[in-house]
């Protein structure tokens, strides 16, 4: 893919590995008062995303693998350069990404194309049977645990998990411990929403790999993050989502091994999956476009492609950089205030951008309630992890969470306001 | 008086401290589970009413943010005064989803201390905390005073 720097391209400084980008996003211009904390939920977008989409739209959109017109051609090419610099992205090829809606859609995909291959519909190497197992951490977000269990429910597979301890942690060891010989499926998410921890992917599919299980990947909280080489780390499925990292909503990507993606059933079928279709059944085109029913997200894929784009233009190393100092901040911020409890890594531990925590004597919505009030979004809730929170104890947390236009004023603004709740709310140890 | 402290009223956060009817609820003649699934709260109300057809008796568990516990302990010294029956209990239940629905709107005398969460109605991702408890109770009344039974 092209990666020469553009005249335009925001460049690292010395003051903050990203100092600039801010001024690039016109939601933050528009609310110069307000710090955006929310950033693992749903990132905030640069003026050229939504540019190039609006462009995409005005001036080249068509049909897209449908009909003959140059419009439909142009429109075409657009669609499937967009593939290709997201797959660049994740160090795969364009053949092995396919559309999907969001990440969640990713990992309902390859589970119900596996309920499919059980019904005996194709890609007999993914059917389960009664005996057979997949294995889930009880950190998943639901979108990387339901899937599953619905999986396990209609083939009756048994669905087991590594449990987290009262951190939200759990071990290589554990899972080791839990993989055996009739374990089909390892599912686990790359970086956990809720605590940050990283999870060593290319270990954890060695040991998958090792019983002849499959590694489905979710990748939603790293791809954001950094540049991923997907095959690379030994994966088999990963699924990730524009709108976490600077694109557009509606549209997710699913990565598979060609090999894999290509014998999967595809779930969804309908226009555009197919090579024959009689009254009685249909062949499919392998992939990407066996998965891809209907009309696709185009302005979307074009959308998520400048993302990318976006992001390289940045430079990973300085997103790194920047990365890493506001999350030592945030964690800082969290752990200098009395009467607060960090979830997750201890300080000093490797984490994703973000702090989870539990306030002590005031629920989290409260806690978001009065962040809120002074300016600061963040997420409060179980996060779409209540297996999780059941294991801390609490119904729900409180998740701030940086990203590439995060500043260290937005932190410390955060800090200051933290300081201030257990007060307010009258809550004294 | 800031948004913030419109929101907590110094009598909501007093009741969310010491909320009125968190107890055992073993022993009532319904009891109703209800569940904010956005962020996990939950209440279990138990409910009996006497002979006359007026509640005497209400205690709830559960717990959540200080505006789903406030709001139950009001509700639960609403619904508690002497003489309310199951039509007027849901008349206030009625009245106390109006008010929440109708930011800027000045509150029924009727609803007493519950008037405080006036200010929720401005924040529309809480104003299902405060509903939580009243919900569960008009659950209770639904089965101890079926419409169409008097």
């Amino acid at each position: 893919m092209d990666t020469t720097i553009p005249a335009a391209a925001p460049r690292a400084t010395g003051a903050g590995a990203l100092a600039g980008v801010r001024a690039d996003i016109p939601y933050l211009s528009g609310h110069p008062d307000r710090v955006y904390l929310d950033s693992a939920a749903t990132a905030q977008r640069p003026a050229s995303v939504i540019d190039a989409e609006a462009a995409f739209v005005r001036d080249a959109y068509a049909a897209v693998h449908r009909g003959s017109s140059i419009a439909t051609g142009g429109a075409t090419t657009a669609f499937e350069s967009a593939r290709e610099t997201v797959a660049a992205y994740v160090g795969a090829q364009p053949n092995e990404i396919v559309w999907t809606e969001n990440a969640t859609d990713a990992l309902n995909v390859v589970a119900l194309g596996m309920s499919d291959a059980s019904l005996g519909l194709g890609g007999a190497r993914f059917a389960l049977a009664p005996g057979d197992e997949i294995l889930v951490t009880e950190a998943e977000h639901h979108a990387n645990l339901i899937p599953w269990q619905r999986l396990a429910r209609r083939t009756g597979a048994a669905l087991r998990w590594v449990g987290v301890d009262e951190h939200g942690l759990w071990s290589v060891d554990d899972l080791r411990a839990a993989v055996g010989p009739r374990t089909r499926i390892v599912a686990f998410a790359h970086v956990s929403n809720v605590t940050g921890a990283i999870a060593p992917v290319a270990d954890i599919a060695e040991i998958a790999r090792d019983v002849g299980a499959l590694t489905v990947l979710d990748a939603c909280q790293s791809a954001p993050h950094q540049r991923l080489d997907l095959p690379g780390l030994g994966v088999d499925f990963a699924a990730f989502s524009a709108h976490k990292m600077l694109g557009p909503t509606g549209i997710g990507a699913l990565w598979g091994r060609t090999e894999l993606l290509d014998e999967l059933p595809p779930a969804r079928t309908g226009g555009s999956t197919i090579t024959t279709v009689t009254m009685e059944q249909a062949e499919f085109l392998p992939a990407p476009q066996r998965f891809e029913a209907g009309t696709q997200p185009v302005s979307q894929a074009v959308g998520f492609a400048a993302a990318a784009d976006y992001l390289d233009r940045l430079g990973h190393d300085a997103i790194a950089t920047h990365g890493d100092e506001l999350t030592e901040a945030l964690v800082e911020a969290v752990t200098a205030t009395p009467g607060i409890r960090l979830v997750g890594p201890a300080p000093g531990v490797a984490r994703a951008s973000l702090a989870s925590f539990i306030v002590d004597g005031v629920h989290a919505h409260d806690v978001g309630q009065f962040l809120d009030d002074r300016g600061i979004t963040v997420r409060t809730g179980h996060h779409c992890a209540q297996p999780l929170h059941r294991r801390l104890g609490v119904a729900a947390t409180v998740r701030a969470s940086a990203y590439v236009y995060s500043t260290a004023d937005d932190v410390a603004r955060f800090r200051e306001a933290l300081g201030e709740v257990r007060g307010f709310f009258g809550a004294h140890s | 008086m800031s948004d913030l402290e419109s929101l907590y009223r110094e009598v909501l956060l007093d009741h969310s401290r010491r909320p009125e009817g968190r107890g055992d609820i073993s022993g009532f003649a319904v009891t109703h589970h209800e569940l904010n699934p956005s962020c996990g709260d939950e209440i279990t109300l138990g409910m009996s009413l006497a002979p006359d057809g007026t509640i005497d008796a209400l205690a709830w568990e559960g717990q959540g943010c200080s505006i789903s516990t406030a709001s139950a302990s009001v509700m639960t010294g609403l619904l508690m005064e002497e003489g309310t029956d199951a039509a007027s209990a849901r008349s206030l239940i009625e009245q106390f989803r109006s008010m929440l629905r109708s930011p800027g709107v000045e509150p029924p005398e009727e609803l007493g201390d519950a008037a405080a969460f006036q200010g929720v109605a401005r924040y529309v991702m809480r104003v299902k905390c405060a509903m939580l408890p009243w919900v569960a109770a008009e659950a209770c009344l639904l089965r101890l005073d079926p419409p169409g039974d008097s």
